[in-house]
């Protein structure tokens, strides 16, 4: 082969910049509200390989799961039911413009304190580094995640519990007892119930294996979990199981096991390690997948009953057209 | 200009993009995308920052921002699940209400068009599906 | 660039030719299911012709039995997908799916059914 050099693989990042704000600006400004919805999904995994080109693979796995994967359904689910809803006139064409000055300026000064960052940077990579080998965990940021700033990760599986608990209270009082029915769209397509039958086995091994991997390699029980409660959608979609009742105790332990455990662990670390979710020097590591083995469930759990939305009493909704559930234009 | 420098920028227009729909978007459904887009393009600032500061440590990002962020995703989506939530009963209850009206308007004739085609009867209690 | 990163250059060029003439199908196909046609059959094939340029740039053996896997669960979800498409375009139109919705359907369905509680449907 002659000696031909490799292409400088900045030259992608361009047109995939331009391409982001491109697709940005068409779900922005497109007429069918399905559209727009279609073109989010799209968006979500033009921004993951965004993150991937920046070097955080974690957050593109991430990015990709949530707000490509289960955001698309939930985003689709509320199209469905809503329909097109115009609640708002078009200003006139000077408030237009206005308005679209004002997002500019603000666009370009953010764009100004980009180009503008300091440098030198200031970076925490050396303190994670020192530290990291104490914890035994080949990712650094499962690290940061777990030990270095375990705080905010307890409270974040608190706030999604939470978040599932105030989803149920839209239900109506008389639809306590009754199940979920976002997800309820009549009879499925063969093919879906071929999939339902076929992709959750693959699916929990990939879930429970990103989990794993998540402590040496990029991964862990956010990625997991997300890939497990799209297998979970992917059943009660294609009506080969229903999602829970809201009385369920199971449904109820599996959300709350992992800021539990979470919880308990770090309240122990005070006795046993002197701080609160301090982990004892030969304990670490167990613990930690402990935590994270509970923590994979909890968000499996909760991700899925977000998206499966309250409880409901109403019937299924046909996925026959009727004039009223059109919306934009067909691909 | 280097990939950092390039996303970030980008990551500054999606912001103004989002600010731009969240303003004007017709329904409030293409509201609630926009300011996702926000959020994405906040992240992706972040993600930016975080490129640099992981050049400068020597590995490709640096994990503290990268750790923020998948926290940052994660509450998003969330409360993007809520907001949908709270559109649908809007909705609903928007519709019971119109109903309502028109049941109370034609007392007499059998109200045709104005019962949902499923679901409990308007009035009897909102139904929470937005579509009856 | 050596052999093995030729070869990558090569197949993924022609992996993304296939892709760029599903979207030219998308365009300029007159309907929606010959349009559907057109973007499942070379996006099959582009993505077929992508992993075969990233094998050699893979790990052995690990490495390449997981592209191999991607490269099938593809082409089983790209297939379920477009003929999930194919049947919301059939009742689009008015039509029902072209011979029914499937034995397999009816009785998947039927059990659906017998397990609802007492729901309408």
């Amino acid at each position: 082969m002659p000696e031909i050099p490799l292409p400088d693989p900045r030259w992608a990042d361009l047109p995939l910049a331009f391409a982001v704000l491109g697709l940005a600006l068409w779900l922005t400004l497109t007429r069918g509200d399905r559209a727009a919805v279609i073109g989010f999904t799209g968006y979500g995994l033009l921004v993951a390989v965004a993150w991937v080109r920046l070097g955080s693979v974690d957050v593109a796995l991430t990015e990709a799961a949530l707000g490509g994967g289960l955001m698309g359904v939930l985003l689709l689910t509320a199209v469905a039911r809503l329909g097109s809803d115009i609640d708002q006139p078009r200003p006139s064409l000077p408030g237009d413009l206005l308005i679209g000055l004002l997002c500019l300026g603000v666009a370009a000064g953010l764009a100004a304190v980009v180009l503008g960052l300091p440098s030198p940077a200031p970076s925490l990579v050396a303190a994670v580094e020192d530290h990291q080998a104490a914890i035994e965990l080949g990712n650094p940021v499962a690290a940061v995640l777990i030990a270095f700033r375990a705080v905010d990760t307890l409270l974040e599986s608190v706030v999604l519990a939470l978040a599932v608990i105030v989803l149920w209270s839209f239900g109506a009082d008389r639809a306590w007892e009754a199940r979920p029915r976002a997800l309820d769209f009549g009879e499925p397509s063969p093919a879906l119930v071929l999939l339902a039958r076929l992709l959750p086995p693959v699916g929990l091994i990939v879930g429970v294996h990103l989990f794993w991997t998540g402590a040496d390699h990029p991964g862990g029980p956010f990625q997991g979990g997300a890939v497990l409660a799209a297998m979970a959608l992917l059943v009660w979609l294609a009506r080969l199981g229903r999602p829970p009742p809201v009385t369920d105790g199971f449904t109820r332990l599996g959300i709350v096991v992992g800021p539990l455990m979470f919880l308990l662990i770090g309240l122990a670390g005070v006795v046993l390690a002197g701080a609160f979710l301090g982990y004892p020097d030969a304990f670490t590591k167990p613990l930690i997948l402990l935590i994270e083995a509970a923590k994979t469930l909890s968000v499996a759990v909760a991700l899925a009953l977000l998206v499966a939305g309250p409880p409901a009493l109403s019937g299924a909704l046909s996925m026959r057209r009727t004039g009223s559930t059109e919306t934009g234009a067909k691909a | 200009m280097t990939e950092a420098q390039i996303y970030g920028i980008c990551g500054a227009g999606l912001v103004g993009i989002g600010l731009y729909g969240a303003i004007l978007g017709r329904s409030a459904l293409r509201r609630l995308l926009a300011f996702n887009l926000m959020g994405s393009g906040v992240f992706l600032v972040f993600g930016a920052i975080a490129r640099r500061g992981g050049i400068v440590g020597g590995t490709l990002s640096d994990p503290v921002p990268q750790a923020l962020v998948i926290t940052g995703l994660v509450v998003a989506f969330a409360a993007t699940a809520l907001a949908v939530a709270l559109l649908i009963r809007l909705a609903a209850v928007e519709r019971d209400e119109a109903s309502a009206e028109a049941d109370s308007e034609a007392t007499d004739s059998p109200a045709a068009g104005a019962a949902p085609a499923r679901g409990p009867a308007p009035g009897a209690g909102h139904a929470w599906d937005g579509r009856g | 660039m050596d052999l093995a990163d030729g070869f990558t250059a090569i197949f993924v060029s022609l992996g993304a030719f296939f892709f760029f003439a599903g979207w030219v199908g998308l365009v300029r196909f007159p309907d929606s299911l010959s349009r559907l046609h057109a973007l499942s059959k070379a996006d099959n094939l582009g993505l077929g012709l992508v992993i075969i340029g990233l094998m050699p740039q893979a790990s052995w053996p690990f490495g390449v039995l997981k592209l191999v896997a991607l490269w099938l669960l593809g082409v089983l979800i790209g297939g379920a997908t477009a003929q999930m498409l194919a049947g919301a375009i059939h009742l689009d139109d008015g039509r029902e799916p072209p011979g029914g919705n499937g034995d397999f359907a009816r009785r998947t369905s039927e059990a659906g059914r017998n397990n609802e509680p007492g729901a309408a449907h």
